[in-house]
């Protein structure tokens, strides 16, 4: 095994790269500006392409051509590039094609984005934050993987930690199930056979008169259900006899995770559930995971949106409580004094002494 | 006014044609899956894609030819059109069209916009793609009007044309002046040929289908990027009766969006050199 220092970004490429990854297209932008530039740097080494897009509408337009011809394809920014992109994402989904997507956010308070969306209609994109880089490229593979599995956008979720920290790593390429041919995609060899193809997002078939939008919807709405059912993943720590479930995910759960092992060397009856998937939120191991416990404690860097659902999968059975918050640098990078593991122990340790419920 | 067409002299007429006559309306393209569709009657967005088969399939490339279609009436060609297809968001084709040529550079990439889908919602799109020298072919329907909502102001709309949003005619001080995009596309060096053709009358027709193929080949060549406008009517956005449709391109909009070639082989001229071109043809 030959382990290599790598910052996160060079390890999000390597991955990409080693799931045959073709083509990206990016806008340059903190803290995602360096996933661009390994991506330009080593895909044309390989026979890829990557353009520096002149817009992040632009760079979600080309990785959308690039899919269409049934190449892997991606894109990414940070929360506030992607919410220029809301309207291709929502769409892109409704085209059903496999769109890999680097979320390098500010922090966590792009939770709500990436796994509701801020695009029109209804659509879904499984949603991926790992919590460091090994598990980043192990997830990255996966991701582009799941994509084609389902014809439906995959989202990384980062942040400046993930994208910036440098750590010992191998990329090793995961092996996958073989997937289906892409008998959708373009390829120009079709025209005049009265077999040409259209890869649009409205449900339009050739030689067809008109389209029918409910049976189209209603399609990907139980594709959406398959895949709320098939996908969700999550780490659980010392949950087990857990009085305490702390629930976090990303760069922060890393943190929690540290604190509570510690508090259980010192024998506090405190768990950890890190949701591997924002989107599907595994609501079913939470609730597992809680069903003996007095309280259940939300460390997520934002006002409270994870918050929501740890909520609807407790569905009231046990307090929740937010320990998380608003913690930001000078610049807004995401880079707050919530990542110090004093900060994290003692917001934990403070969920433990609340009043329990009588 | 350029030249308009007139009878060919070289037409026999002592010998029995080799066929009987034809209804035009009856001669489908090779490349049109069958020819019913739902436009209004005098639209010209049908004969503007007839002219594009046509003429992908005179070049032999229908089986290396990737159309990226843009949000407009036209848009309901894709189920007929008999080529591969991508279908963009309103504005967007021209990135689309960008990742499908750079993944597939042996293939003929040609996008089909509208006016209020090229010019309103994305002229960065195509004005980037053309500096970028992308190897693309852009293909602009232009007749000034949102003809999809029912006939509503574009930037290609021109100074004194009624639409819904400007009821008594657009008025540079209030609503703007139209924007002639192929004058800002021309003089880009990415750019390789651009041209605006009409299909209002049968020269017209004839004309653009060289225009397009020109543009065709130069993507063949790998030339960069190429480009043409084409004038269509919408007498239904235009409020005016389905016949007037071509005469009233040719007096409204054609003397402002004048047709001609804008830039090939390296020499560009202006829609200002295209008019005074045509003036000075006059009688």
């Amino acid at each position: 095994m030959t382990r290599v220092l790598m910052e996160g970004s060079e390890v999000l490429a390597e991955a990409a790269l080693a799931a045959g990854c073709r083509f990206f297209a990016g806008y340059p932008m903190t803290p995602f500006t360096e996933v661009l530039e390994h991506f330009a740097r080593k895909l044309p080494e390989r026979g890829g392409v990557c353009i520096n897009a002149e817009s992040e509408l632009e760079a979600v337009g080309m990785a959308w051509g690039a899919l269409a011809t049934g190449a892997r394809a991606a894109t990414g920014s940070t929360g506030q590039g992607l919410s220029l992109m809301q309207e291709s994402l929502s769409e892109i989904t409704r085209a059903e094609l496999p769109l890999v997507v680097f979320h390098m956010a500010r922090g966590q308070y792009d939770y709500h984005q990436a796994t509701r969306g801020g695009g029109h209609g209804d659509y879904r994109h499984l949603v991926y934050a790992p919590v460091d880089l090994q598990e980043a490229s192990e997830l990255v593979q996966q991701a582009f993987d799941r994509a084609d599995r389902w014809r439906n956008p995959v989202t990384i979720y980062g942040d400046f930690l993930l994208a910036h920290t440098a750590e010992a790593i191998e990329v090793v390429p995961s092996p996958f199930p073989s997937l289906p041919a892409k008998n959708w995609a373009v390829d120009g060899s079709l025209g005049g056979s009265g077999r040409s193809r259209n890869v649009n997002s409205i449900g339009m078939e050739k030689g067809a008169k008109g389209i029918d939008p409910q049976a189209f919807w209603q399609r990907l709405q139980a594709k959406h259900e398959a895949m709320a059912a098939a996908e969700p993943l999550a780490e659980c720590v010392a949950t087990d006899d857990a009085e305490l479930v702390v629930v976090a995910f990303g760069s922060l759960a890393r943190f929690a995770r540290h604190a509570v092992r510690a508090l259980r060397a010192e024998g506090v009856a405190v768990g950890l559930v890190r949701p591997i998937t924002l989107w599907p939120f595994p609501s079913e191991v939470l609730a597992e995971a809680c069903a003996g416990a007095r309280r259940v404690a939300v460390l997520e860097q934002n006002g409270g949106q994870m918050i929501d659902d740890v909520r609807l999968a407790v569905l009231g059975t046990v307090p929740v409580t937010a320990i998380g918050g608003i913690s930001s640098d000078e610049a807004g990078f995401g880079l707050g004094d919530i990542f110090e593991p004093a900060s994290v122990r003692s917001r934990i340790a403070q969920a433990l002494d609340a009043p329990g419920p009588t | 006014m350029s030249e308009r067409s007139r009878p060919s002299d070289a037409l026999p007429t002592d010998v029995r044609p080799v066929e009987g006559a034809r209804r035009v309306g009856r001669m489908r393209p090779a490349l049109l899956l069958h020819e019913d569709h739902d436009l209004c009657p005098g639209c010209g967005e049908p004969v503007a894609i007839r002219v594009l088969l046509e003429a992908i399939e005179e070049l032999g490339a229908a089986q290396r030819a990737i159309g990226v279609i843009g949000i407009g009436c036209y848009t309901a060609f894709t189920s007929t059109m008999d080529i591969d297809l991508v279908q963009a968001l309103h504005g967007r084709a021209p990135s689309v069209a960008t990742g499908v040529k750079r993944m597939q550079p042996e293939n003929l990439v040609v996008t089909l916009q509208g006016d209020g889908d090229m010019v309103n919602e994305g002229l960065q799109e195509v004005i980037h793609t053309a500096a970028r020298g992308e190897n693309v072919t852009c293909v602009l329907l232009n007749n000034g009007v949102f003809g999809e909502t029912g006939g509503h102001m574009t930037s290609t709309t021109v100074i004194g044309q009624r639409t819904k949003n400007t009821l008594e005619g657009r008025e540079a001080a209030t609503h703007g002046h139209p924007i002639l995009i192929g004058d800002l596309l021309a003089p880009l060096g990415g750019t390789a040929y651009a041209a605006r053709g009409t299909v209002h009358d049968a020269h017209g027709v004839v004309q653009t289908k060289a225009m397009i193929k020109r543009a065709l080949t130069a993507q063949q060549q790998g030339l960069g990027f190429s480009f043409v406008e084409i004038l269509t009517m919408c007498p239904t956005g235009w409020f005016v009766p389905t016949a007037d449709g071509p005469g009233y391109l040719d007096d409204v909009l054609r003397p402002v969006h004048a047709t001609g070639e804008l830039k090939r082989d390296g020499r560009i001229l202006t829609t200002r050199e295209l008019l005074d071109a045509a003036r000075k043809q006059q009688p």
